[in-house]
């Protein structure tokens, strides 16, 4: 709780930032109580501080429970690399503070996301993040491919609010009941039995949060919406709401409909295998690296559906977990590298622009070489073993044929992340000129690096959970 | 008030599901973005009116609250919508959203 209300905070005193004019007070401001917010949750994570009048189940409607916790310091970790590695889209743009803040009102929509015990609170929650997303994705005011983003992500994002709220009211109407406890205690009681309300009530909600993590079938925005927005808002799309998008989609089950995945397998099963496929097989005809970044994500979301699936087994939310930290860490590294060279070629994120980026940047084209590697699952880095904890959960609960398709689909994405990786190696460059880099950025960079490959030999983020 | 009181549940769950059905049609068949927003607003009608009649029927206040919140959301997110939709008009000097094509496969 303590963490909603600092960053509430913050994002007010953006605001407040903008009128009083001491804006170039402002980052420093904002990356201390980001740091500050990461340090109480992680203490309160230890119980060094314990607010219990505050975490237990705020008027039944947030649950900081330990899921949450964690939960709140992986997207707080999230946030504050992305503050540090886009600190420049803040001073670009003339209305910097707007955009500042609405990033911190999104982290307070992405922190309810994590912790509801109420479904008023995940759909506020979902709203709260989805709004400012859909101003972000149009910041680039002048640019028609932003503009087009912009329209499509409120549309179709609109769209599945209807559908997600329609699911909610179906469910209350045959609960009786917002809390996902009481919902829980009358789902699992022995006279309980299956309404067609209840039921509608169910896949709405399901499709409606496919929707938001951008799993294949309801993945038409995602590779439209990536690719026209800011290369900044599209890392954080990418990394922050989709973490907390798939830890909302299995808390729902997690607390208020635990029997809905066995009861539902095979539309998880369907999720999951054509998110697989179409992520990764659409994603080797790209040529533009943001599009290409898109459908990878659409991919791994697929690989995160799996821990749904078998989310009561004991180590189906670490390794929900470990994959979400893998995955955005990857993503958020990938990105800036993405970012600096688009910025170095005029805009131009088509993989050519990473051609031949080892003689132009060294460090640029190790960051990156590693990421792609890490997200095609190559074993010494994190991404492997993201990969092996679900498949490891698939295949002791007998899907074996499911963890066969799983392989298959991720060599085809081999197949792509090896084109961005021999692009940066073999390709001959328009450019020669090298790429200079801030002292902090190369900090940045051999941070994310380290992180990519320290994850997953070191067992902490997996048990943290 | 008599009357009210006097319609079974089933109705209003059936009179529901049309609206929603007609708002969610809409949207996936209008060209028009404006109407497509009117369409979206159907949908979220529908949910406030049915939480409203369960509400009753359950005699628990808490989804009348709750369809005071998705007003407030729904308004929240009209009036980013329509600033969205200005910007594009502004660039495409129209609202038809076949006109939206930069981004494609």
């Amino acid at each position: 709780m303590n963490e909603i209300i600092i960053v509430a905070g913050l994002g007010i005193l953006t605001l407040l930032a903008e009128i009083f004019n001491f804006k170039k007070l402002l980052m420093p401001v904002i990356i201390a109580g980001l740091g500050a917010t990461l340090l109480i949750s992680i203490l309160e994570l230890q119980g060094s501080i314990s607010n219990s009048a505050m975490d237990a189940n705020v008027l039944s409607m947030l649950d900081f429970d330990r899921f949450a916790k964690c939960f709140v310091i992986l997207l707080t970790v999230i946030a504050l690399f992305w503050v540090l590695i886009n600190y420049n889209y803040f001073l670009d743009e003339s209305s910097r503070a707007d955009h500042l803040a609405l990033i911190l009102f999104a982290m307070v929509g992405g922190y309810c996301m994590v912790s509801y015990s109420n479904f008023v609170m995940l759909f506020l929650g979902i709203e709260i993040l989805s709004i400012p997303m859909y101003v972000l994705a149009g910041s680039k005011k002048n640019s028609l491919r932003s503009n087009e983003a912009a329209l499509k992500y409120f549309l179709m994002g609109s769209f599945a609010t209807g559908v997600f709220l329609f699911g909610i009211t179906l469910i209350y109407g045959t609960m009786g009941s917002f809390y996902v406890y009481d919902v829980r205690a009358k789902t699992t009681a022995t006279e309980f039995a299956l309404t067609p309300m209840f039921t509608v009530g169910v896949v709405m909600l399901i499709s409606a949060l496919s929707f938001k993590v951008s799993s294949a079938p309801f993945h038409f925005w995602a590779p439209d919406v990536y690719s026209g927005a800011p290369t900044s808002v599209t890392s954080f799309m990418a990394t922050f709401v989709k973490t907390s998008a798939i830890a909302a989609f299995i808390r729902l089950f997690y607390t208020a409909l635990p029997f809905v995945p066995d009861n539902f397998s095979r539309i998880f099963v369907v999720l999951i295998v054509s998110s697989l496929f179409i992520g990764n097989i659409i994603a080797v005809f790209q040529t533009n690296a943001k599009r290409l970044m898109a459908y990878s994500s659409i991919s791994h979301v697929g690989f995160m559906l799996i821990a749904i699936l078998f989310f009561t087994q004991a180590t189906g939310v670490k390794a929900l977990y470990f994959y979400a930290a893998a995955y955005s860490i990857t993503t958020l590294a990938a990105f800036m590298v993405i970012k600096i060279v688009a910025e170095q070629s005029e805009g131009n994120d088509n993989i050519s622009a990473f051609n031949g980026l080892v003689k132009r940047n060294p460090l640029l084209a190790g960051t990156l070489t590693i990421a792609m590697l890490s997200m095609a699952g190559i074993p010494p880095l994190s991404g492997f073993f993201a990969k092996y904890n679900m498949l490891f959960i698939a295949l002791s609960q007998g899907y074996f044929w499911l963890v066969i398709l799983a392989i298959l689909a991720s060599l085809v994405g081999v197949y792509y992340y090896f084109k961005i990786v021999i692009a940066i190696f073999t390709g001959v460059s328009v450019s020669t000129s090298s790429i200079q880099i801030s002292f902090a950025q190369k900090i940045i960079l051999i941070i994310l690096t380290l992180l990519i490959i320290g994850m997953g030999l070191n067992g902490w983020v997996f048990e943290m959970i | 008030m008599e009357i009210i009181k006097g319609i079974p549940l089933t109705s209003y769950i059936l009179l529901c599901s049309i609206l929603f059905s007609i708002g969610a049609i809409g949207v996936l068949y209008r060209r028009n973005a404006l109407v497509i927003f009117m369409c979206i607003e159907l949908m979220l009608n529908s949910s406030n009116l049915l939480l409203v009649a369960f509400s009753r029927y359950f005699s628990d206040t808490n989804a009348q609250v709750f369809v005071f919140f998705i007003m407030a959301v729904a308004a929240a997110e009209v009036s980013v919508g329509l600033a969205i939709l200005m910007m594009v008009y502004r660039n495409t000097k129209t609202t038809d959203i076949d006109a939206l094509n930069k981004l494609k496969f």
